[in-house]
């Protein structure tokens, strides 16, 4: 269960902006997909997730554990969340190899300094996501799928209680996004936390959404009801095109809104 | 005619060095925790903080001799203390380190900033996501990847640092073999019309510096960057 409820207004240039979105996930909707324009608060909700961005005000649970509530001063850093964050440009450390960088959050302030135990466990990962034989490549060596691989094992590393994921596949070709987005949809059939994805793309919310949630301009709305919804149309385009883009003001409450 | 003069040559080169070196490792620690605390933060607060660190690098070095005296000397807010326990730094050569040290300090400060703004906020944050507390976020992701820029900053600041003048002049005066750097030394003497000295001190000052350059360059074209 994550129940977030966020209120953050800022100046992006001379133009304000205010996000304020406040939903709920539930245990059985494992993975979320945050839909919705560029600039419309998706990459923000990520950053006030992971503990990356303070919110002005509102509460963000994780399961028990409350990450962030402005009533009672309470703020998780980031590196306490135990929430993975797969960024856009997958912010592999350039200067460790791939072995490296999956051990990060296992080593001390030597990064390159990894132990027998923790490299063996890195081992297994990298084997487990097809890329063991990368070990000892620098990540400017890799191609766009092996990164998201490797910057993937690397979250897991971390052992999170939930994984963020900022627009994986905008990094890639088509022809590569195609089949990333099978072998993704296959791991996360294997992960035991949440996951929640960021795109802009129709067909990443056909392919994963449990969950959707609308984004516009700084709103944000669940859409409970997007399965049965999409059978109505050819594709997810004019799906997601036929529900309305601007929203309602978010509701005081942080359950899920559903369609008239 | 003159036989190589020991006193008159080398021992200003080892002095200057030595100020110079000592200068660079005790700004390069104060600078870089600067710019680590500073780099991309906004506000009147963070601007005037750099404001201050940047004035060494435009005030006369008289300005900040003056200013040092202020602060060291004798009867000075520190220098009155330090005196109560048997510590003198004025026309000493650990005045002058002190002089070298606020003078190279906007050297690397400037650069070491500009080099950690360079780095992708992305890799820092990817880092705290990982469990990295700040201080491992700076020493394994920040530091590694700014590197090349620090390192150029240090370089720079310490052939400044050698060929220091105003401020040392001020704090340290010009005491052959104690306080007397390369700098001081050319300037003596070339007062004193010692044209042969002057001379000679002129060209290691320049051979030194230039080697300095030199090696600063190699060093950061080679140095690893992916």
């Amino acid at each position: 269960m994550i129940s977030l409820r966020l209120h953050k207004f800022f100046h992006t240039g001379d133009r304000p902006f205010c996000l304020d979105v406040a939903y709920a996930i539930s245990p059985d909707q494992k993975v979320t997909v945050l839909f919705g324009p560029s600039g419309s608060g998706k990459s923000l909700t990520l950053h006030c997730l992971a503990g990356l961005m303070r919110p002005d005000a509102g509460r963000v649970c994780l399961g028990e554990r409350v990450l962030y509530d402005a009533d009672a001063d309470i703020f998780v850093p980031a590196r306490r969340r135990r929430v993975g964050y797969m960024f856009q440009d997958y912010a592999l450390f350039p200067h460790l190899n791939v072995l490296q960088n999956v051990a990060y959050p296992r080593t001390g302030c030597i990064p390159s300094r990894v132990n027998a135990a923790e490299r063996d466990k890195a081992c297994v990962l990298l084997e487990r996501f097809g890329i063991g034989h990368l070990a000892r490549q620098m990540p400017g060596r890799l191609s766009g799928g092996q990164r998201q691989r490797a910057a993937l094992a690397r979250a897991l590393n971390a052992d999170p209680e939930l994984l963020l994921l900022d627009e994986p596949f905008s990094a890639l070709d088509t022809l590569l996004r195609e089949k990333l987005r099978d072998e993704l949809l296959t791991m996360f059939s294997r992960l035991t936390m949440p996951v929640v994805i960021i795109t802009h793309d129709p067909d990443d919310v056909d392919v994963f959404a449990d969950n959707l949630i609308l984004y516009d301009n700084g709103q944000a709305r669940s859409v409970a009801e997007y399965r049965s919804l999409r059978q109505q149309f050819a594709t997810a385009g004019q799906c997601l095109r036929a529900l309305p883009l601007h929203l309602p003001r978010a509701p005081a409450d942080n359950h899920p809104k559903e369609l008239a | 005619m003159t036989t190589f003069d020991d006193r008159g040559v080398l021992t200003p080169l080892l002095l200057s060095l030595r100020v110079a070196g000592m200068a660079t490792l005790v700004s390069f620690l104060a600078a870089l925790l600067a710019a680590w605390l500073l780099a991309r933060k906004k506000g009147p607060l963070p601007a005037f903080v750099d404001a201050c660190c940047t004035l060494p690098l435009v005030l006369p070095p008289t300005v900040l001799g003056y200013y040092l005296i202020l602060l060291v000397g004798r009867r000075g807010l520190i220098g009155q203390w330090l005196n109560n326990i048997g510590i003198n730094l004025i026309f000493s050569w650990q005045g002058a380190v002190i002089a070298a040290t606020v003078v190279i300090f906007p050297l690397i400060y400037k650069s070491a900033r500009a080099a950690f703004e360079q780095v992708n906020p992305h890799l820092e944050n990817a880092a705290r996501t990982l469990g990295a507390s700040e201080w491992r976020v700076f020493i394994s992701v920040a530091l590694p990847l700014a590197w090349k820029g620090v390192f150029a900053g240090l370089m720079l600041a310490f052939a400044r640092g050698m060929g220091e003048f105003g401020a040392t002049l001020m704090i340290a005066g010009n005491i052959p073999g104690k306080t007397q750097t390369l700098a001081l030394a050319i300037y003596d003497a070339f007062q004193a019309g010692n044209d042969m000295k002057a001379v000679r001190l002129v060209v290691i000052a320049s051979l030194v510096c230039v080697c300095l350059l030199m090696a600063a360059e190699f060093l950061t074209s080679r140095a690893r960057r992916l």
